[in-house]
């Protein structure tokens, strides 16, 4: 068994040295995709499967890129719409992926919970690429990364995590990140998107936005779907801007400047607008960039790499 | 037909507050006598049920047995089989068939397949509407004439508050009760579980509380309006609890069930996103299990009913949001009643006797639920003390999908009689 066991569900089942294990071997490998060359020999040999039942570009690519800079053999897997509409189950879906010998699955699907079905019942490692409004670890873990490239640290961090709690998979993997590395967490956004019972979690409710930049020290802002105007979770987005958007003039009355993060895609002028997502303390870019390092970390972990070897992939060439 | 006398087991009979050491005797499906020292009538069977209970059979007034339509599930036969192996003399079975039973044809079927299965009685309960659609009522007199024992269009709630209200007036003309699954549907729509800090953790939609609980306190008013008879459904949550409590007080004609699963598990069951934990009504909090408990003991909650719901295998081994409600119950019921309720000292066993065969037979108008002799020979016969592990495999019943798989259980039935006819006996 691995450092992080066989899968990465979410982060509520790694312990901190686990997460920190994850963000530390993530750093060596930041410096391969600087290089000219984007390749090392880590996962040479290895199959994996990019199964993907719900819409993604950005997890998707990343992933994409972080097992072929590790030089895995991946498949790209689109199977759209739930498996009880194409008449495939799950389970089936992966027996029969299993059957052609694959060694890992990176799944996303729209089922909270998909990705620990799959876990159970198939001996390749399991990534959860986002299941449902559960989790989606590998970006808490980039988060977590961005975070600490910017402050140098997580323990004792206020972080406010802006918006559609409940539905937001971003939003659990990142309370449960931050408090594992002793950061203080607080949600914001109106009560008709927050979970209930959510402060038992660990986590403050500020109930406005106002409150939460005046407490924090980092806001991660999630995106608003747009379908949820239409589901009567909140009247419009126009109102929604006005009552929750993280705007310039909002965070001109911070006692401090604050670190803005966002997982993507953005809905510029709904919950941020256009200068904020562009101004020099937002990390959205670097949150990308720190994706694929902490994929390809947490790929070559569970692969069954030390560390150490990712020192040394990180120093090596490949010939 | 020759005579069962079941001899030296401690006789509980509700009915008449009868609770002694003594001998049954049945024959010509009825009981003869109850007493001691009668001696054994010539070419009597005899049964030593000498540390056991003997009891009148029980009965479930919440069964899904899925014929007609879904017969790879369950049929009447093996639901009926799976209800006898759980000591069950009888049970009510709920319409959601397909087709739906709103119509004499289906329960004259279901009664014809139960008298063919010969094993424990079967009543089926009518829909409300025609098709469980919510809109027009079915033919209440009708099926009652064909064997009906009360309607219901469980599995679907009775969204129209003005279809609750006639239903309950009209039933009253057959003397019949108003079962109801109580779900506020727009609140509940897409909720797979209970609403709470699991669903939150596991991202999974939840159904809160105030969606039961708000058609319970409708299902109450209507009934203080109309007169008629309303029976809640597998009750879950405190706040039902403490309404129904209320209305009783007012002399509302209401009468509530509750499901072992509400009585022993919690919504933290459904860690693991473990599809046998899913049903609907959710499992709840532990506070509102707590509630149930005492609500079982104080009365507030009349009945013990499985809302036994059997499906395949296939059918709960997929993504929790798309697996099916329901687990089944037939054959853990009293083992888990014995189990949660009297071994901690909530029910002695003449209270749960009353709870699971005298009460459900007294509310919906059927016979048994008591050994006052010339009553039907429906007994059963259970060991209060055997301790058993239960093995889904072994059921009787076709489908497996139970959260209590390998859980240790304290008490069981041995024997079941039917009409005067054993139609379980447990190997020893």
């Amino acid at each position: 068994m691995t450092a992080l066991g066989k899968d990465l569900i979410g982060l509520e089942y790694l312990s901190a040295e686990q997460i920190e294990l994850i963000l530390d071997t993530a750093e060596p490998f930041k410096e391969v995709s600087e290089r000219p060359i984007k390749k090392v020999p880590a996962l040479r040999g290895k199959t994996i499967v990019n199964l993907f039942f719900e819409a993604s570009t950005r997890t998707r690519i990343s992933f994409e890129f972080a097992e072929k800079r590790l030089s895995a053999d991946t498949v790209n897997v689109a199977a759209q719409g739930s498996s009880v509409q194409k008449g495939e189950t799950l389970v089936d879906t992966a027996r029969n992926l299993e059957a052609m010998r694959i060694d890992m699955v990176v799944i996303r699907h729209q089922s909270s919970g998909a990705a620990q079905f799959l876990a159970q019942r198939i001996r390749s490692n399991v990534i959860n690429a986002g299941d449902g409004k559960h989790e989606h670890p590998t970006q808490g873990l980039l988060d977590l990364l961005t975070l600490r490239d910017r402050f140098g640290r997580i323990r004792g961090l206020k972080v406010a995590i802006v918006g559609d709690v409940l539905h937001s998979r971003v939003a659990r993997s990142n309370i449960w990140g931050l408090l594992k590395l002793g950061a203080e967490v607080a949600v914001c956004g109106p009560a008709t998107l927050l979970p209930r019972k959510i402060e038992e979690l660990g986590v403050t409710v500020l109930p406005r936005v106002e409150d939460a930049i005046q407490w924090a020290d980092a806001l991660n802002v999630l995106r608003l779907q747009l379908e949820r105007m239409q589901a009567g979770f909140i009247p419009s987005l126009r109102e929604y801007n006005r009552v929750f958007g993280v705007t310039t003039e909002r965070l001109a009355r911070a006692p401090k400047d604050l670190v803005i993060l966002h997982p993507g895609p953005m809905n510029r002028g709904v919950e941020i607008d256009s200068d904020v997502a562009d101004g020099p303390h937002s990390v959205i870019l670097p949150q990308v960039t720190n994706g694929v390092a902490v994929r390809m970390a947490v790929l070559y972990l569970l692969a069954g790499g030390s560390p150490d070897w990712a020192q040394a992939a990180g120093r090596g060439e490949e010939r | 037909m020759n005579g069962i006398l079941i001899r030296g087991g401690r006789v509980i009979d509700p009915s008449r507050g009868f609770d002694e050491i003594a001998d049954l005797y049945l024959l010509d499906g009825k009981v003869e006598a109850v007493g001691r020292n009668f001696g054994t009538p010539p070419d009597a069977m005899v049964l030593d049920a000498t540390g056991q209970v003997v009891a009148p059979g029980l009965i479930d007034l919440h069964v899904h047995l899925r014929e007609p339509g879904q017969e790879e599930l369950e049929t009447v036969a093996t639901g009926a089989m799976a209800a006898a192996a759980g000591g069950f003399s009888a049970v009510c079975a709920m319409p959601n068939t397909d087709p739906v039973c709103d119509n004499q044809g289906v329960v004259g079927f279901v009664k014809a397949q139960a008298q063919r299965a010969g094993k424990a009685r079967v009543y089926p309960i009518g829909a409300i509407s025609l098709g469980q659609k919510g809109q027009q009522l079915a033919e209440f007199g009708e099926l009652v004439g064909a064997g009906a024992v009360a309607v219901s269009d469980d599995g679907k709630p009775v969204a129209s508050s003005h279809l609750m209200r006639t239903a309950l007036e009209y039933a009253r003309t057959f003397g019949i009760p108003v079962a109801d699954h109580c779900e506020e549907p727009t609140l509940a729509e897409g909720g797979v579980m209970h609403e709470g800090i699991v669903s939150t953790r596991l991202g999974l939609k939840g159904i809160p509380a105030a969606a039961e609980e708000i058609m319970v306190a409708r299902d109450i008013l209507l009934a203080q309006l109309t007169g008629g008879h309303v029976h809640l459904c597998h009750i879950s949550t405190r706040g039902s609890v403490e309404l129904i409590r209320r209305a009783k007080e007012q002399g509302i004609r209401v009468t509530a069930e509750a499901c072992p699963h509400h009585f022993t598990l919690t919504h933290e069951a459904c860690e693991g996103y473990d599809t046998n934990a899913k049903m609907n009504p959710p499992l709840r909090e532990p506070e509102d299990r707590e509630a149930i408990r005492q609500a079982l003991t104080d009365g507030t909650i009349d009945v013990i009913a499985t809302d036994h719901a059997p499906h395949h295998y296939d059918a709960k081994e997929r993504e929790f949001d798309d697996a099916p409600n329901g687990i089944v119950g037939l054959e853990t019921a009293l083992g888990l009643a014995i189990t949660e309720l009297v071994e901690t000292g909530l029910l002695d066993l003449p209270g749960l006797v009353a709870r699971m065969s005298t009460v459900p037979a007294r509310i919906f108008g059927l016979p048994g639920g008591t050994l006052a002799v010339g009553a039907p020979a429906d007994v059963v016969v259970f060991d209060p003390a055997l301790e058993w592990v239960v093995r889904p495999e072994q059921f009787y019943s076709k489908s497996r999908n139970t959260p209590f798989r390998g859980r240790r259980l304290v008490g069981r039935a041995t024997v079941t009689v039917v009409r005067g006819q054993v139609v379980f006996q447990r190997g020893c």
